[in-house]
């Protein structure tokens, strides 16, 4: 099966910021978790996804198709949230619903009862007395109850108390159920990601740090507490990022943590005291701040 | 059969691992019995929001371990001869607990001292473990 997002070489040039040579693919089914700090192109890369921006060069597949050429038929098959959406604040949500419902054909209204329920809007309500939070729902639901086989979600849990987070991430887990459906999500709340992303790519500085399969993300990465005393002519073990010395304690975060790292902190003369895995959070901290990916 | 599993993001124990645990439990409890059918893997996701990849590893692990059985098409069923499994965790436990008591003996430990410390360790308050390392935070640079 081809995959739902395919990036070959792409760039965009604005003032001030670039993303530059992105290459990255989304294999259908999957859920991908988008994380970088603020400004680092989460925005740019969701926006020419969705053919919102047209690349300077480089190759935009989305659900096998060429943007922008195929623009106007892919966008039926995509779901498109982002914090700058504005809905009407005169009208009442069921009057947005069927608004969406009369253009998209996949609308399903029995799900859309069931996110109503679920999110607790009252669909009577005109939009403008509704809290942020209730208007990111609102937002969700017009999406989700049309079934796209693509969300581009940016930040939907932004902004939102721990009570609709764990609504609005019960709602993307509906999505698990059905493997032709994929999502890509970006989100300053690693946590989220770490939960039900499959994959997770870390941008920074319009560029692609990092992109993997969780499991073996979270894996390769281990902070490691040793004794005794760093060789100064010592090269760092291939993988370390991060050395840190406290006394003779030392703490080292590698991203290449696999059978031969502690023989190799032996042969230094360090005696290994601990073994930890990583948060996502940390990871990315760690990545970010060494300022490159082994 | 009850495909809700408890799992905690916060815990050390990774996610997937979490599943290969409880799923294990639920089939030596005789909750999910031999034959049964697992859910599948993206309904359990689902269902217990975590994602695909995490139920896949640890199915891929209980696969591994003799505790289910994956058909091309069909899905995952709890493995028969899950008999061959309870002995074998029967005699993993006969081991280690051997193991111990030669540790204990080694030790010159008496009857009486060993079956105290295993009645503190049932009742949750294990004695303080003694780390492996001197402590040397005084050591000069």
């Amino acid at each position: 099966m081809s995959p739902a997002i395919a990036l070959k070489g792409v760039c965009k040039q604005y003032d001030g910021f670039a993303l530059r040579d992105i290459d990255l693919e989304l294999p259908t089914g999957q859920v991908m978790g988008l994380v970088g700090v603020n400004g680092a192109g989460k925005s740019t890369l969701l926006r020419l996804l969705m053919g919102l921006i047209r690349a300077d060069g480089g190759e935009v597949e989305v659900l096998a198709q060429r943007l922008p050429r195929a623009q106007v038929a892919v966008k039926r098959d995509i779901g498109y949230a982002s914090d700058d959406m504005r809905l009407y604040g005169g009208q009442t949500l069921r009057w947005h619903m069927n608004f969406i419902r009369s253009i998209y054909p996949g609308w399903d209204e029995t799900y859309a009862q069931d996110l109503l329920a679920r999110f607790d809007l009252k669909p009577q309500q005109k939009l403008a007395g509704y809290s942020h939070g209730q208007r990111v729902k609102a937002l969700l639901l017009l999406i989700f109850a049309r079934h796209p086989r693509l969300l581009l979600l940016d930040e939907p849990t932004t902004g939102l108390d721990p009570v609709a987070r764990g609504e609005v991430l019960a709602a993307l887990s509906d999505v698990l159920h059905d493997e032709r459906r994929s999502i890509l999500f970006s989100s300053h709340n690693t946590a989220d990601v770490e939960q039900i992303a499959d994959s997770i790519t870390f941008i920074h500085a319009g560029g692609i740090v990092a992109s993997r399969d969780k499991e073996s993300f979270l894996d390769s990465w281990r902070r490691i507490l040793c004794q005794g005393e760093w060789p100064d002519d010592a090269r760092r073990p291939a993988g370390v990022v991060s050395v840190r010395r406290s006394a003779s304690l030392i703490e080292l975060k590698t991203g290449a943590f696999d059978d031969s790292t502690l023989p190799a902190l032996q042969a230094l003369g360090l005696a290994v005291s601990s073994v930890e895995p990583m948060s996502l959070e940390d990871i990315f901290v760690t990545t970010v701040r060494g300022g490159h990916n082994p | 059969m009850g495909t809700e599993l408890l799992l905690s993001p916060h815990s050390s124990t990774p996610m997937y691992a979490q599943i290969v645990e409880q799923i294990v439990a639920k089939v030596l409890a005789g909750e999910w019995q031999e034959g049964d059918p697992l859910p599948s893997i993206r309904e359990l996701a689902g269902d217990s929001r975590v994602s695909v990849i995490t139920v896949k590893r640890a199915y891929l692990e209980l696969e591994r371990a003799g505790v289910i059985v994956t058909w091309q098409g069909k899905g995952s069923f709890v493995a028969h001869a899950l008999d061959a499994m309870r002995t074998r965790a029967a005699d993993e436990f006969q081991a280690q607990l051997k193991a111990l008591l030669d540790a204990a003996r080694t030790r010159g430990l008496s009857r009486q001292e060993i079956v105290g410390r295993v009645e503190q360790a049932l009742s949750g308050q294990p004695e303080a473990s003694q780390p492996s390392t001197e402590p040397n935070r005084r050591k000069p640079e």
